[in-house]
């Protein structure tokens, strides 16, 4: 085998940057580890964050204010994405009509998070939003509330939800459908009854996506939800009063904790890091398992799900 | 009542109400813009489209705007932003070509060089890179690479004498470039891989019959016939490049400043702001009436940028629809 040097090259070059990526998500991981296993107390994870962030405290008021936000964003996400997937695929009439709605989702899809941060602001710093975030006395409505952010990281969870569950049902054969409408049944009820549960997989691939997106997000969490590392609630009434309240999440906690921010403990920050990454890793993990437990034909769509 | 609603709906009032849920996601972009722009107005209107054009000071343009909290003068609105779009450019120029060609390269080695055992290190080791959260990268950023390269590379000579003109702090062009580099390259493998296994294998299979080595046959047949892909890939990551906020933030040196070329490899060591992290920098001045009009005018700029990206994708995806054997 006479191959041209120039060809020799690259193969040189192609196995160098496969093996260099390697190295590199391996070192990421690795250091991240090394970091945060010599930083990470159990007492870190369940103690609230004090004042002063040299001392002592810990970051379950950040770890808290995550899972408040992952849940509000996935709570929002999930009938908006399937409502506007069954209806793109089973209905979609007028079709010009189901082309704006898909090219509205990709537009959502390709925003930057800091501009869909920046539209949360725009919203809910109106007056008509007020009782959805903290106001200060003046009347100044501040646009800062688990519930406003929450909103928007629904809006980051949706195309990725979107596309799965469109994926999946434009999978589905037509003979189930055909082999339904047969028996009687109305579309929205083969809907109900056949399809959805048959792209059950698909749903929980686009929703682990989805959370993944959410955890990972700071620039929203940045501008929606304050810079206050404890959780404020906002009034008295239980429940709503936190979800109006201000606070952070692991991903500003880990910003402020830098020093691009506050700086205080960077022991913090990359303790919070460790924990966090951890979590996207579990989370990679399980879109994994739910795909290989449905099989795709296609053998590198794993990949492509990431986009 | 009750039981209209109780009793299976009929198809008619079904497909109205999902489709009214869907258009609610269509309502929520055009508010999106609506809002944004109604609150950019003022700098528009002050500037017209002439702020996206450099030669004022910029830092002292911002402090004048910070300053001043209550009904400005109109002359508090001047503002020229150039430094922040050139940041913009140049470190999304600088990622997209060099992770395009890095992309490129893995891609191949990925579908088409790489043995089965060493393939199923390398997808999960892709995916990681994509998935690690932005923050965490800046972190590590921050840390790590700044501290080494303001200690290792940036020499006391280089910061000497260009210590007049902007402290060289290790953060800047080179960390930032860097770094989003391997933000958006597994974006781009992932799309082409994808691209590369849809196509038909006897096209290559035939380029290797008629004499090419292997190699030469992917790159004679199968990159040629992925160009829409690539071009897709590349404007998918271009999006992503100038969307990045917060890692720009902590790496890029916190000074607004236009490195120049003519420092010599200390422009790769100089500061510099982007469009979105400086959305970022001044997020607590987006109450104030000058400042926050300036900052959602970035917004806007960028919500542009990311439609016509998104279009423009669109637009190049087209012709990749025949190559694919799903959807």
């Amino acid at each position: 085998m006479s191959w041209r040097w120039g060809d020799r090259l690259v193969l040189v070059a192609a196995w160098t940057v496969g093996i260099s990526l390697c190295v590199i998500a391996a070192a990421i991981v690795l250091y991240m580890g090394y970091r945060g296993i010599e930083y990470l107390r159990p007492g870190l994870i369940f103690s609230r964050p004090s004042a002063d962030q040299a001392g002592s405290g810990g970051f379950l008021d950040p770890l808290l204010g995550t899972i408040i936000l992952t849940v509000i964003g996935i709570v929002l996400a999930i009938p908006l994405a399937l409502s506007s997937a069954v209806w793109i695929t089973e209905y979609g009439r007028p079709s010009w009509l189901a082309r704006v709605v898909e090219s509205s989702i990709e537009i959502v899809a390709g925003t930057p998070d800091i501009v869909i941060a920046i539209f949360g602001l725009a919203i809910f710093q109106t007056s008509l939003f007020a009782p959805f975030s903290f106001t200060a006395e003046g009347g100044g409505v501040y646009g800062n509330s688990f519930i406003a952010a929450g909103a928007m990281m629904s809006l980051l969870a949706l195309p990725p939800i979107y596309t799965a569950t469109r994926d999946g049902l434009q999978a589905v054969p037509g003979h189930q459908r055909e082999a339904a409408f047969a028996l009687g049944k109305t579309r929205i009820t083969t809907i109900r009854r056949v399809l959805l549960p048959s792209v059950r997989s698909n749903i929980a691939t686009g929703a682990t996506l989805g959370i993944s997106r959410i955890i990972g997000s700071t620039a929203i969490v940045l501008l929606l939800l304050g810079s206050t590392l404890r959780i404020e609630a906002q009034g008295s009434f239980p429940g709503i009063n936190v979800l109006r309240g201000t606070g952070s999440s692991l991903t500003s906690y880990i910003y402020e904790n830098s020093p691009a921010g506050e700086g205080g403990a960077p022991q913090k920050a990359y303790a919070a890091a460790f924990l966090l990454l951890i979590f996207v890793l579990l989370l990679n993990l399980l879109v994994d398992r739910i795909g290989r437990a449905h099989a795709d034909s296609s053998g590198l769509a794993p990949i492509g799900a990431v986009v | 009542m009750i039981e209209r609603l109780r009793k299976p709906w009929p198809d008619h009032r079904a497909e109205r109400l999902l489709g009214a849920v869907s258009l609610l996601i269509t309502a929520g972009v055009v508010a999106m813009v609506v809002f944004v722009a109604s609150r950019a107005w003022p700098l528009f209107e002050h500037n017209g489209v002439s702020w996206v054009f450099g030669g004022g000071d910029f830092e002292a343009e911002v402090n004048r705007m910070t300053a001043a909290t209550t009904n400005p003068a109109a002359a508090v609105f001047h503002l020229r932003a150039w430094p922040l779009i050139y940041g913009t450019l140049i470190t999304s120029a600088i990622a997209v070509v060099l992770g395009l060609t890095i992309a490129v390269l893995s891609s191949v080695f990925i579908v088409e060089l790489a043995p089965a055992r060493v393939r199923r290190i390398v997808i999960p080791m892709v995916r990681l890179l994509a998935s690690v959260p932005s923050v965490i990268y800046g972190l590590i950023g921050i840390l790590v690479l700044v501290p080494f390269v303001s200690n290792n590379l940036v020499t006391t000579h280089e910061k000497v004498s260009l210590q007049s003109t902007v402290q060289l702090t290790g953060g800047g062009l080179g960390v930032t470039a860097v770094i989003l580099t391997i933000m958006i390259t597994p974006i781009m493998i992932a799309l082409i891989c994808e691209a590369l296994s849809s196509v038909p294998p006897s096209w290559r299979e035939g380029a290797v019959a008629l004499g090419l080595n292997p190699l030469r046959a992917v790159r004679a047949v199968t990159l040629k016939a992925i160009r829409p892909a690539i071009v897709a890939a590349a404007v998918l990551a271009t999006a992503r490049a100038i969307g990045e906020a917060v890692m720009i933030q902590m790496v890029s040196g916190g000074k607004t400043f236009i490195p120049r070329p003519g420092d010599g490899v200390a422009f790769f060591f100089e500061p510099l702001r982007t469009l979105a992290s400086a959305i970022v920098d001044y997020r607590d001045g987006l109450n104030s009436p000058a400042l926050g009009a300036a900052v959602y005018g970035f917004a806007l700029l960028l919500l542009f940028s990311a439609f016509a990206l998104s279009i423009t994708g669109y637009l190049v995806k087209l012709p990749l629809r025949k190559y694919q054997t799903r959807g």
